[in-house]
């Protein structure tokens, strides 16, 4: 290890809390998402023991609903949405491009202190009664009849927003312009290529959802009347302006992820990426057709049948480019030299259950069979494929890939397979048997059920228990091997990216003088300072390059 | 970061300095208006389906008023344009003359819409339980600042407005809505220009924007003629929907 580095370099809680070190800064996000995800786990747990018996086993319908709907704040808003942008992509956007920092690291440290006052209203929200509007706040629930605590959490997530405008703003700029000599656009690594998407998202969207929330918010508290059809408002309009966010923020879930995975599929691959240009405009196509599909979360509001026919067909375009990315790497797959470390394993488990996640939204794209699931446990299967079976799992196989490169040190690769494997259980275990319920008619979002579904249920309940072991076991060890792990090295799997480069962890100012890139991403055969024996193999020499 | 003679340290050089942060205010810019474009729609669909309340409700705005406020913002545009020539071409001096007019005028213009969010306090004409558009035509007592010709042109208006729309009050409370919700935001907008702009005079008159370091001064001038051009469109929305009569 380095004697001096980033965590080293000062002391102090001040040296923390105002530290404008994208590194610094991504750690602080690390410990606030991993706070909210473990209070969202705890009321999914809750939502999963409550439905063992047909009757419910221990919550009224009232915390029921709170339950649910506290689950889906925290979970999307306060730690899926900034998992991967604020944590990994804080500490690796710089490095990744050669860069000594973002191009606003002061704005960088206040997006952080913007979402932990956004955490802090929706926290105070939580222990003052909860709120039971579901995760939407869906008008006139929300601003005229609801008796929980909607005021603080929306404002919280009004809040929250401005944090992500930040991240990705700051993104954006630095990737236009702190790029090292020689890092043109496309070789930039394809985690990069699908910030860059994630950020365009970001700006464009969460602004939407904010004046949305924002003025919902004024109606809960001074009686304003857009959305309130008793005043001449209009609810449908909250659920259209609601969902041009909502529905691209998934994509904001789900693009850092699959940066994640185009970066652990050709390290552990050790083969150039197949069809770089397609997988970074997949990205980029993702983003804007995104934007043009918000109304399929609305099919059954009345909108017009033409409206809905269009929106169909923009739900189906959406799956070829996410389709592109898939078959990239099932291709980069292909002739590798595959080897199975735990960040793979979640690579392979994102593409998995990614597929499945995805084609059932292909279901639901469709009017006619949407008609049969909408509001059913089909719909709840359906997006926990994409964002705990999608983003989770990128997330986690990030966290372990980079993790060397955060702390200097290993993980314990046996207990980390293990751990994968019981997740990746755990989770079509829990989330499985939901397709069926659905699809037997099963409603979402109700604290009772008919005593027939009660086996899926049993089923589900005892894979939400396997999932929370999975996830408490990397908190554990990732925590340990910080301290106690084997040291790393600069680069110890190896892999082909600029972070790879400095030392792990790295020094304050990621690099001791300024990289110069000549070399294509994910290209092995050309990288001698690798230390690799590739195999001069004209059939897996790169498509692109300088030979 | 470290700075040195402007310079903070993540970048290489001043050029890429100032392309991030124009860059930057240009992508804010963007942000901003996804962030008016939300609550125009929800503007313009109500505007759509109730055009007798809206333009009712507009008819009961100051137009004097609103006019005068359109012509004092699009003169601070003009100061704020100045402010960042002169620190352009390095008159160190004007710099600050021009950013104080600009601050002095954002000013009038928070003097002139205290003085009509007054009047409409006073009009019964805020959203909520007491909102009553017909309050001055039914109270002349309460609202001696509208002479007694308006009220009776008001009164006509209204009657035939109730006609059309039966429902007028509650849909004239949507309009309001609006008027508050995008003028508070456009003033909340205001109040954060007006803080940046003391915070340039401040360097400014420590001297400190040359030809070759202006940045600041660029971008915050970006921003103030974004806040400009966000009132250019609110005038003609809210003050002009039905004056034609």
């Amino acid at each position: 290890m380095p004697t001096k580095h980033y965590l080293n370099a000062t002391y102090g809680i001040r040296s923390w809390l105002l530290t404008t070190d994208h590194k610094r800064i991504a750690l602080l996000y690390l410990i606030s998402v991993t706070f909210f995800f473990f209070i969202g786990g705890f009321f999914a747990m809750m939502i999963r023991l409550h439905l063992l018996t047909p009757s419910g086993l221990l919550l009224s319908a009232d915390t029921y609903n709170r339950m649910f709907t506290m689950h889906g704040v925290a979970m999307i808003f306060f730690f899926l949405i900034p998992s991967i942008p604020a944590v990994l992509g804080n500490f690796l956007m710089p490095l990744m491009i050669g860069a000594k920092d973002l191009a606003f690291p002061r704005i960088n440290l206040l997006s952080w202190y913007v979402y932990v006052v956004g955490a802090a209203f929706t926290l105070y929200s939580m222990v003052t009664g909860g709120l039971d509007t579901g995760w939407t706040f869906y008008t006139p629930l929300s601003t005229v009849y609801s008796n929980s605590a909607v005021a603080p959490a929306v404002v919280g997530v009004f809040i929250v927003g401005f944090s992500s405008i930040l991240t990705g703003l700051n993104f954006l700029v630095t990737i236009h312009t702190m790029r090292a000599p020689g890092m043109t656009w496309f070789r930039l690594p394809l985690f990069v290529w699908s910030h860059y998407a994630t950020s365009v998202v970001m700006i464009l969207g969460t602004p939407v959802v904010a004046i949305t929330l924002g003025l919902a918010a004024m109606e809960r508290v001074f009686g304003l009347g857009f959305f309130n059809p008793a005043m001449g408002g209009d609810p449908i309009l909250f659920q259209h302006l609601f969902w041009f966010y909502s529905h691209p923020a998934v994509y904001i879930m789900i693009l850092p992820a699959m940066g994640v995975v185009s970066e652990l599929i050709p390290t552990f691959a050790r083969k150039q990426l197949f069809g770089y240009h397609f997988v970074a405009a997949a990205s980029m196509a993702i983003a804007v057709i995104g934007f043009l599909i918000w109304t399929h979360h609305m099919f059954l509001t009345g909108v017009s049948t033409y409206a809905a026919l269009a929106f169909s067909f923009l739900t189906f375009l959406v799956a070829i480019p996410s389709a592109v990315k898939v078959f990239n790497w099932t291709a980069t797959l292909f002739g590798g030299s595959i080897s199975l470390d735990t960040p793979m394993l979640y690579a392979f488990g994102f593409i998995g259950l990614f597929l499945i996640g995805g084609l059932t939204g292909l279901f639901l794209g469709s009017l006619g069979t949407d008609i049969h699931m909408h509001d059913t446990y089909f719909v709840v299967a359906h997006f926990h494929y994409i964002m705990v079976g999608g983003a989770i799992m990128g997330y986690l196989g990030g966290l372990h890939f980079w993790w060397p490169k955060i702390t200097g040190r290993m993980y314990p690769e046996w207990l980390a397979r293990g751990a994968a494997v019981i997740l990746f259980v755990g989770f079509n275990l829990t989330f499985f048997p939901q397709f069926l319920l659905g699809y037997l008619g099963m409603p979402r979002r109700y604290h009772v059920y008919p005593p027939e579904f009660q086996v899926y249920n049993v089923m589900s309940t005892a894979g939400a228990s396997i999932l929370a072991l999975g996830y408490l076991l990397p908190l554990i060890y990732l925590t340990w091997a910080a301290f106690y792990g084997r040291v790393a090295g600069p680069n110890p799997w190896p892999a082909t990216g600029l972070e790879w480069k400095t030392p792990s962890p790295p020094p304050t100012e990621n690099f001791e003088t300024t990289p110069v890139v000549t070399w294509e991403p994910y290209d092995f055969h050309h990288r001698p300072d690798l230390g690799l024996d590739v195999p001069a193999n004209p059939a897996l020499a790169p498509a692109h390059g300088d030979d | 970061m470290h700075r040195t003679e402007g310079l903070y340290g993540q970048f290489r050089t001043l050029e890429q300095q100032k392309e991030s942060a124009t860059l930057g205010m240009w992508i804010f810019l963007i942000t901003e208006v996804m962030f008016f474009g939300g609550i125009m729609l929800t503007y313009t669909i109500n505007r759509h389906t109730y055009f007798h309340a809206f333009a009712m409700g507009s008819n009961t705005l100051d137009l004097r008023l609103g006019g005068f406020n359109t012509v004092v913002l699009l003169a601070s545009s003009f100061t704020m344009a100045m402010a960042v020539w002169s620190s352009q071409v390095g008159k160190k001096h004007l710099i600050s003359v021009c950013l104080a007019l600009t601050i002095l005028l954002g000013f009038v213009f928070f003097g002139v819409k205290y003085i009509e969010y007054a009047q409409k306090f006073h009009h019964h004409l805020v959203p909520g339980r007491n909102f009553n558009i017909a309050y001055c035509v039914n109270n002349p007592g309460s609202c001696e600042d509208i002479k007694p010709e308006d009220l009776a042109v008001e009164r006509d208006e209204i009657a035939e407005a109730v006609a059309a729309d039966p429902d007028l009050n509650s849909h004239a409370q949507l309009y309001y809505s609006a008027y508050f919700g995008m003028t508070g935001l456009h003033a909340l907008h205001m109040v954060i220009g007006a803080g940046l702009l003391f915070w340039l005079l401040k360097h400014s008159l420590a001297g400190q924007f040359t030809p070759q370091w202006n940045t600041p001064v660029d971008v915050v001038g970006l921003y103030w003629h974004f806040v400009d051009i966000v009132w250019i469109y609110l005038f003609p929305l809210l003050y002009l929907i039905d004056r034609h009569k």
